[in-house]
């Protein structure tokens, strides 16, 4: 799975945090880090934090485009 | 009467030909690069597309390379760029392109290849400027930071606990990593040769709150000071720093951080507006030429990138931003498959983050093209504030230290040149007894004096000014 936060968005609300703690964790009271590609078995819970964002600031592939994976 | 007639050259039917039948090569497979090919295949574009890359990986994001890459928690080949969309693009990865023909409208690649274009995108970016001696540049242990092979690399050698990291330069990306090191309880000392650190981009008022945060947390932090030279062991590894007040310091892991350098050796001789701070264009990417006459199909988006911003006074501004590229491809793209009307202007409010020893500093407009600062919300002592620069009595830049939440408010104003100092939005005022009550100057560095090279730079016109430079060609 890939995805990407645009950081200037954010402004660390942290809804996300808590749904999907595996991908996503706050660095001190509101810096967000992030693993941008995560294992497919995070797939609901980042689903859930994409969704869970008052700003929108959480761009997920949702599915990978057939040209993706090119030489 | 009406000479409406119609002729027999239509405009429009030049672009739904070129739309349909045009080749647009775009040079830079990263952020940029990647965003501005989905945007023309969004837009319609249905021509033929290649895209060039001289890194040898998909595009992939930079941004977690010095942090959660480095602490270890992610590996670094884990920030590849989700794909918004199909691009349907002839990628050529690993191979750079070292030369462009106008003329004949070709791009010239490393390997000997030549890829011929209607319309150009030069999203080539930037570099990370080397250690200046190659020999100590090249010991085992020293890293620049810019590709996913130096986070990589500096992140095994973190975890290999050196005794003690050499952080050479305090800007953004030096503080985070001597964050990092800091949170990997790692010793680490970070050598600033200006007065403090974020000096050049946030001014010496906010460089002094920078200064404590990073001493806070047990960084030896030393400024008006540089690095002379590296020494090595037999092994080729580095094991030691003199510094140019003749300290020695035992070092395992150096990082020079001093900075990047536009990636536009390869435009020598192609005659577009490219130095030291990018390729010069107007406010709708368009490449201008040596001359200053705008081209009709070149194109320049991301890092590499330099436009007139009309908040600045007309000033070119070259920034280093995430958001640039991402905003900058887009319209750059849609300019490309467009004519006169149908084109939109590029005018970025500029804003980065940069998270360090627990806080995330924001920002938006250009703070040092301000002069005056003023902290009117929060508490510099907590870490968590916001502040205003300003110039001529207008707003020109914010930045927030735990307080992005604000931001927007500030970031409106900037947009409308709201007058300076801006009208608090009456919450966490700053206690009147406080140090920073009230306008103050803010202490940006004197361009005499040495100081980083700033992610913003405007790089203003001097009617005075004139010169020119001899550069031998490299090759």
């Amino acid at each position: 799975m890939r995805l990407v936060i645009d950081l200037n968005k954010c402004q660390g609300y942290a809804q996300c945090v808590p749904l999907a703690p595996g991908v996503l964790k706050l660095v001190g009271e509101e810096a967000l880090a992030y693993d941008p590609n995560p294992d497919e078995s995070q797939r609901q819970q980042v689903l859930r934090a994409v969704a869970s964002c008052p700003v929108q600031a959480i761009i997920l592939e949702l599915d990978p485009p057939a040209d993706r994976d090119t030489k | 009467m009406s000479s409406g007639v119609k002729g027999t050259y239509s405009f429009d039917e030049i672009v739904k030909q070129f739309r349909a039948q045009g080749r647009i090569v775009i040079v830079g497979a990263s952020l940029a690069g990647l965003r501005a090919a989905e945007a023309l295949r969004e837009k319609g574009f249905e021509g033929s597309l290649t895209i060039i890359g001289d890194e040898p990986h998909e595009p992939y994001d930079r941004p977690p390379l010095s942090k959660q890459v480095l602490k270890g928690w992610v590996p670094a080949d884990h920030t590849k760029l989700p794909r918004l969309r199909r691009v349907d693009a002839d990628w050529r990865l690993g191979v750079a392109a070292v030369g462009l023909d106008r003329i004949n409208h070709v791009v010239k690649l490393g390997n000997g290849e030549e890829v011929g274009y209607d319309r150009l995108l030069i999203a080539t970016g930037t570099r990370a400027r080397p250690w200046p001696n190659p020999e100590e540049g090249a010991l085992q242990g020293v890293f620049t930071i810019r590709t996913v092979e130096d986070a990589g690399g500096l992140a095994a050698a973190l975890k290999a606990k050196p005794r003690r990291v050499l952080v050479i330069g305090a800007g953004f990306v030096g503080s985070e990593i001597a964050s990092v090191c800091r949170d990997l309880d790692l010793p680490v000392t970070v050598t600033e040769r200006g007065s403090g650190p974020l000096k050049g981009a946030l001014g010496g008022v906010i460089s002094d709150i920078a200064a404590e945060m990073m001493r806070d947390a047990g960084v030896d932090l030393r400024t008006g000071v540089s690095v002379a030279s590296l020494h090595g062991d037999e092994s080729g590894h580095v094991r030691s720093a003199t510094l140019t007040d003749g300290t020695v310091l035992e070092v395992d892991v150096v990082i020079p951080s001093l900075g990047s350098i536009r990636n536009v050796e390869w435009l020598d001789g192609a005659g577009l507006a490219a130095g030291q701070w990018g390729v010069g264009c107007d406010a709708g990417c368009r490449a201008f030429d040596i001359n200053g006459v705008v081209t009709d199909h070149i194109f320049v988006a991301g890092d590499v990138a330099r436009a007139p911003h009309v908040l600045y006074g007309y000033e070119f501004l070259a920034l280093e931003h995430w958001d640039n590229a991402v905003a900058g491809a887009e319209v750059a793209a849609n300019n490309m498959i467009n004519l006169e009307v149908g084109r939109r202007p590029h005018l970025p409010l500029p804003s980065f983050w940069s998270g360090q020893f627990g806080v995330n500093i924001k920002s938006v407009g250009v703070c040092s093209f301000g002069d005056e600062i003023v902290v009117t919300q929060g508490s510099p002592a907590d870490r968590r504030f916001a502040a205003a620069y300003g110039r001529n009595g207008r707003i020109v830049g914010a930045v927030t230290f735990n307080h992005g939440k604000w931001l927007p408010y500030y970031a409106e104003l900037i947009e409308r040149s709201a007058p300076f100092p801006p009208p608090p939005p009456g919450y966490d005022r700053p206690a009147d007894a406080s140090v920073y009550s009230g306008v103050m100057p803010a202490r940006f560095p004197d361009p005499r004096e040495p100081a980083g090279n700033p992610d913003v730079v405007l790089t203003g016109h001097d009617p005075t000014d004139r010169s020119a430079e001899f550069r031998p060609r490299s090759h």
